[in-house]
């Protein structure tokens, strides 16, 4: 964001203890300010009101005010203090779910004399097509809350994709946030600096929130989250530098470098199947008729045999799942193509579990018969019910 | 009678690659009028296709096909020298956008883009460059349109399909072959059927869809399929309940999706509790709409609709 003109508190990254220290005097030296903020950086939302699973005391961010009667020194221990505590720890927001988020990188701030707390998102709208900015007076919260609550307190501004965003859009909303004299000038910038770099960036959400007016009148982003559109990723190498591995699920990331895509759920019942919409429904129907989904896997449009192989091994590799549904409805897809891949896959990785096979559409009549002479053991289906169904009864054996 | 597409309907196609030859050769096989394709490198050249068709026996109509192909260099040429009143759009994501656009100043009735992966602010783009155009755009990321026994325009599998009475729209690509699927088998087989696509910002929706079909004398019922993700299928409830007077059918994916995870379509993801299955279910069967409770059973909501 600094990059972009959009004004952010100085601050450092620290990923350990030592590290975390050392930021304390340059940050106060520089900032003319005696407090500092230690956060954890995950990605997630929430953190300043999610607590630590090992020290449910302590918060996801904290304040050291320390330095104000003790000086540097006294700063320095208490963000020590802190982020030895912080570091490898695992934050719980309402964002991580009840497992919780391993901390593994801090953020040490500058301290900020904060005037008000507001509120400002572009967000691409669907309804309409665009990016719209939405501004809040109340900041610190969270805005679905506020869009239930109070949606009068929300106000919205649509980006239109030739221009951006116009002045008088701007400074509407920021007399809409209350915004004056120095402060508003400062609104004006930032709001127009952010329109400009979520359209540039490519992003579908940039959540900046606080967005902090100081004393003084400055205009500063506290916090903030930034969501980049995935079929962009391919224009913005930097962005895709600073995805974190480790935060992501081991199997949606083996499955995306096979072009397949995979999300992984709670359930014993693996599916593998061929379309977006039709993975979703293939999941319902085992829901529906009493089973629980392990995944949901689109091996796409157009896979080939080691696409498919590869999907099985991930599918597999699972100790949740009992069995497997494999469901196609072959168009461009062949039947053969996915039946040999499934053959192929059990021959390479063993096959300990009931497997339940419908194949519909092109060449389904010789993907039978790879399925039959293959002489393993395979259950067809005559369609997507009665394949939820034979999976569920072959599992709770 | 159909929507959209009919056996005159004249089809160009930008994106001649791999994929783009591929249904070239299926589209022609199926009966499709192909008559030119844009590529800049290549143009001045033809591209002969020739084989069996799909409806090879069946009396009254040919057997095997030989069609040569012009490539031209731009839309507007190709427009004007073959007369074709649609083009179908195979270019890679990083150029469909671009594709979309330019085919929007040729004059075309439709422009149905297949390309799966446009980056969404290059949607956004082409969206508000065709609001003053006349053409239509279905998609991107959808299998095309089809008219049964007349027209097939797009990636979906031709033998499936059978002339019928019912008007078929969807986001999801195999979910509408599906529900195409059941049609035939119960007899009622698909008047005409649109894949919308399963992206974010698309051109025609299912509101767009449902005049259609609600206009077309022959479409006597209507099935639309819809997943999680936006509010699109609340949309077309609100207008269902206000415009239509023919039965509809329908059917929602995502039931068991979990939040903010985007299911494979870039479109299909529930973000800050807008976007549910069982809010579109609801929504639909306020509108007095049948919905399918599972993916089987969308053929017979179709009867159990068109037969109340």
């Amino acid at each position: 964001m600094k990059a972009r003109g959009i004004p952010v508190p100085r601050g450092q990254v620290a990923t350990s203890v030592a590290e975390a220290i050392a930021a304390v005097a340059p940050l106060i030296e520089s900032s003319g300010n005696p407090v500092v903020v230690v956060k954890s950086q995950i990605h997630a939302g929430g953190r300043g009101k999610g607590r630590f699973l090992e020290y449910p005391e302590l918060g996801g961010v904290n304040v050291v005010l320390d330095g104000i009667e003790g000086g540097v020194e006294a700063a320095k221990r208490k963000v020590g203090e802190l982020a030895g505590r912080m570091l490898g720890s695992t934050l719980v927001t309402v964002q991580t779910g009840p497992e919780g988020k391993q901390v593994n990188r801090l953020y040490v701030e500058q301290g900020i004399d904060i005037d008000r707390e507001l509120y400002v998102s572009v967000v691409l709208d669907r309804a309409t097509s665009r990016n719209m900015v939405m501004v809040s007076t109340e900041g610190g919260t969270e805005i679905e809350r506020v869009a239930e609550e109070t949606p009068e307190k929300i106000l919205k501004a649509a980006l239109d994709p030739g221009y951006g965003l116009l002045d008088f859009q701007a400074r509407q909303l920021a007399y809409g946030l209350g915004l004056e004299g120095l402060a508003l000038k400062n609104g004006v910038r930032f709001l127009k600096a952010l329109a400009t770099a979520a359209v540039e960036m490519d992003t579908d959400l940039i959540e900046i929130n606080p967005l902090v007016v100081t004393t003084d009148g400055a205009v500063m982003a506290l916090d903030g989250k930034m969501g980049f559109e995935a079929n962009a990723l391919y224009r913005h190498p930097e962005v895709q530098d600073m995805r974190d591995l480790s935060e992501e699920n081991a199997a949606e990331i083996e499955a995306s470098g096979y072009g397949l895509s995979f999300i992984k759920l709670d359930g014993t019942i693996g599916c593998m199947v061929n379309g977006a919409g039709l993975a979703m429904a293939t999941m319902d129907i085992i829901k529906y008729v009493g089973g629980e989904p392990a995944n949901f896997l689109d091996v796409g449009g157009g896979a080939d045999k080691d696409q498919v192989a590869a999907a099985f091994k991930i599918i597999t590799r699972d100790p949740a799942v009992k069995g497997i549904f494999v469901n196609i409805f072959g168009g461009i897809m062949k039947c053969d193509t996915i039946a040999q891949g499934v053959v192929d896959a059990v021959a390479e990785v063993g096959l300990d579990m009931p497997l339940v096979v419908r194949l519909e559409g092109t060449n389904v009549e010789i993907g039978k018969r790879i399925l039959d002479e293959s002489g393993l053991n395979i259950v067809s289906a005559a369609d997507m019910k009665d394949g939820a169904e034979k999976i569920l009864e072959a599992t709770s054996q | 009678m159909s929507v959209l597409v009919d056996k005159s309907t004249k089809v160009i196609v930008q994106g001649m690659g791999k994929i783009g030859r591929f249904h070239t050769d299926k589209a022609i096989a199926y009966g499709t009028q192909m008559v030119g394709a844009v590529h800049p490198s290549r143009a001045g050249q033809t591209e002969l296709y020739e084989g069996e068709t799909d409806h090879s026996g069946v009396p009254g109509r040919p057997d095997t096909y030989r069609v040569e192909i012009p490539i031209y260099r731009t839309v507007p040429e190709a427009v004007a020298a073959t007369g074709a009143t649609v083009s179908v759009v195979y270019v890679p994501p990083p150029f469909a956008a671009d594709a979309i656009m330019e085919a929007s100043t040729a004059g075309l009735d439709l422009i149905v883009c297949v390309t799966e992966g446009i980056p969404v602010a290059d949607m956004v783009k082409a969206k508000a460059y065709l609001a003053s155009r006349r053409s239509r755009l279905v998609g991107p990321n959808c299998p095309g349109v089809i008219t049964p026994r007349e027209c097939k325009i797009g990636i979906m599998p031709g033998y499936i399909h059978e002339a019928g009475r019912v008007g078929v729209v969807s986001r999801s690509g195999t979910l509408t072959y599906e529900a195409v699927h059941q049609l035939t088998q119960v007899g009622l087989g698909q008047t005409t059927a649109i894949g919308i696509g399963g992206d974010p910002v698309n051109g025609t929706d299912f509101i767009d869809c449902l005049r259609l079909f609600n206009d077309d004398p022959d479409t006597e019922g209507v099935i639309m399929i819809g997943e999680i993700g936006g509010t699109a299928e609340e949309e077309a409830a609100a207008w269902i309940t206000a415009n239509m007077t023919k039965p509809v059918a329908g059917f929602i994916a995502g039931t068991t999706a979990p939040a903010g995870k985007r299911m494979g379509h870039a479109g299909a993801i529930i973000s800050g509790g807008k976007g549910t299955a069982a809010d579109k279910i609801s929504a639909l069967e306020a509108a007095g709409v049948v919905v399918a409770p599972t993916p089987t059973d969308m053929g017979a909501a179709m009867l159990q609709a068109m037969s109340s």
